[in-house]
């Protein structure tokens, strides 16, 4: 049995607040669930299944649920990090394919840039987390994490400051388009290896931005995504994969996407160089050159090759991605950039992304995402979808 | 030799982490080997993460070993200070501080040698130190 055909995304919304300090993060939740069902042409009586992760306030999806008066009959709070939304958006169409919803909310939303978070932070999960006394004392941040990842890429593949860089590039071309971008000015590779050294041998623009906001998506069924008025957004293939630390077997060389990739396009029937558009997970340059290695767009250890000269850009290179400016440049809000990932993934489906950001005739695209952290622990979830 | 030196929080303590602690303040650096299927991990547990027997025992590593990759975190923090992970001779990796050395001389696959150096609240942890 495949997932192909089973669901449809019939709604996305990305919030356009990128700092909030005068709203709370339910509030949040509950604006994007308005645009979602909105922008899907249903309401709210209509939502039978309901989905969200550790960014929701209180407890998950009792609070919300209660807060936005749903009457769902499945629910599924998994927690994955930034890549939760994808692995709902899987669950969603697995719940759908057995009947066990029909119309279901996916809804993420944070206010991190009002609360003062940052990448330089030493991250504490609590005392009960097995391996927190030995990663916390040593001040295990994300950007660190992050560093150590990109060091050790360098060493075994060669890749450089300056093709890290061409990730940002290629992101803040697309992100000049978008009204709603934190940072809008076009940079060059220069701009990038000229920025203050954070965590070697990662640049203040190698890291996304710190934002406030949320997003959420609609996945339903193929008889009611077809009663809709909106363009048939169809699920094709879906993976997920943690990976860690491996009791100290520790390779940092690859991620979760090396697993998932491989899952989704064979069940999608696909393979990496029919994707016109991919959304990957730009929580730091690196990242994107990980999980295009691992998804198979290029020969591991050649993603800085890859990525180089523009091939990122829409309109210029083979692989456009985050044609909404990404988490480098667009917003990251509650950290987690899983939910943005496949709302530009549906925009460039529906051919609602920028003019200038469209790729012509998008069939088929692909979301990825990484969650947690890919110098200890992380999830990666992949999506493909397919305009009907 | 590197200035200022990070002040290192105090790790949290558990009833199964407790051992491994109590011998970093005798000095030994303590990894998980499993009498079952003779694999050693860390960090250490008391089930094999490898074949999920509890026939563990918590030995005492050499304390050498070589600098996987590392990071310096240079910005937004008191004083910069360096991430990494070591593999030690026993095969496993973990994640420590480097310390006490020339900056700008790390090298990934340089040999380093455990130290341990005491956290907050008196609590050493292992650090480690060009060999």
């Amino acid at each position: 049995m495949s997932i192909q055909g089973k669901a449809y995304i019939a709604g996305a919304f990305e919030h356009p607040t990128r700092k909030a300090p005068d709203k709370s993060v339910a509030q949040l939740h509950a604006e994007c669930a308005r645009g979602a069902l909105a922008d899907a042409g249903l309401a709210k009586n209509d939502i039978d299944g309901y989905f969200c992760a550790g960014d929701a306030p209180g407890l998950g999806p009792m609070s919300m649920v209660d807060y936005m008066g749903l009457k769902p009959r499945h629910v599924d709070s998994t927690e994955s990090g930034g890549s939760s939304y994808l692995i709902h958006v899987a669950h969603a169409a697995e719940a759908i394919a057995l009947g066990k919803c029909s119309v279901a909310l996916i809804t993420l939303a944070g206010r991190p840039r009002s609360e003062g978070s940052s990448g330089t932070q030493a991250r504490n999960y609590g005392a009960s987390a097995p391996d927190m006394a030995y990663e916390f004392p040593y001040g295990m941040a994300t950007a660190n994490g992050y560093g150590m990842v990109a060091m050790r890429h360098m060493h075994e593949y060669g890749t450089t400051s300056e093709q890290l860089a061409w990730v940002k590039v290629a992101a803040s071309h697309h992100a000049q388009y978008n009204e709603h971008a934190m940072l809008r000015d076009v940079v060059t590779v220069e701009d990038v290896i000229n920025s203050p050294l954070i965590a070697d041998p990662l640049h203040r623009l190698d890291c996304c931005v710190v934002s406030d906001g949320g997003g959420a998506l609609i996945v339903t069924s193929p008889e009611i995504a077809k009663s809709l008025k909106r363009p048939l957004v169809k699920i094709m293939g879906v993976g997920e994969a943690p990976k860690g630390q491996m009791g100290g077997r520790v390779n940092l060389t690859y991620s979760g996407a090396a697993v998932t990739g491989p899952i989704a396009f064979a069940e999608a029937g696909v393979k990496p160089a029919d994707i016109q558009y991919a959304s990957i997970y730009d929580s730091f340059t690196i990242t994107v050159i990980m999980q295009i290695e691992d998804l198979g767009f290029c020969k591991k250890g050649e993603g800085g090759k890859f990525v180089a000269d523009g091939n990122l850009i829409s309109g210029v290179g083979k692989l456009p991605f985050n044609t909404d400016g990404g988490g480098l440049c667009n917003n990251h809000p509650a950290n987690r950039g899983g939910m943005t990932k496949l709302i530009e993934a549906v925009r460039q489906l529906r051919g609602e992304a920028h003019p200038k950001v469209q790729v012509p005739n998008c069939r088929l695209a692909l979301a990825h995402g990484t969650g947690g952290q890919l110098g200890t622990r992380h999830v990666g979830a992949t999506v493909i979808m397919e305009r009907e | 030799m590197t200035t200022a030196q990070r002040s290192i929080p105090s790790p949290v303590t558990n009833p199964e982490n407790l051992e491994y602690f109590d011998a970093c303040a005798k000095g030994i650096l303590l990894v998980g080997k499993c009498d079952a299927c003779g694999e050693y991990h860390f960090y250490p547990r008391r089930i094999c993460p490898h074949c999920f027997a509890d026939q563990v025992k918590w030995v005492p590593a050499k304390g050498i070993g070589t600098i996987y990759t590392y990071s310096t975190m240079h910005r937004g923090v008191p004083v910069p200070y360096t991430i990494a992970y070591v593999t030690l001779d026993e095969g496993v990796s973990m994640m420590t501080n480097i310390v006490d050395f020339p900056p700008g001389s790390l090298t990934i696959g340089q040999k380093v040698k455990v130290q341990f150096t005491p956290t907050e609240g008196g609590q050493p942890v292992p650090t480690f130190t060009p060999a």
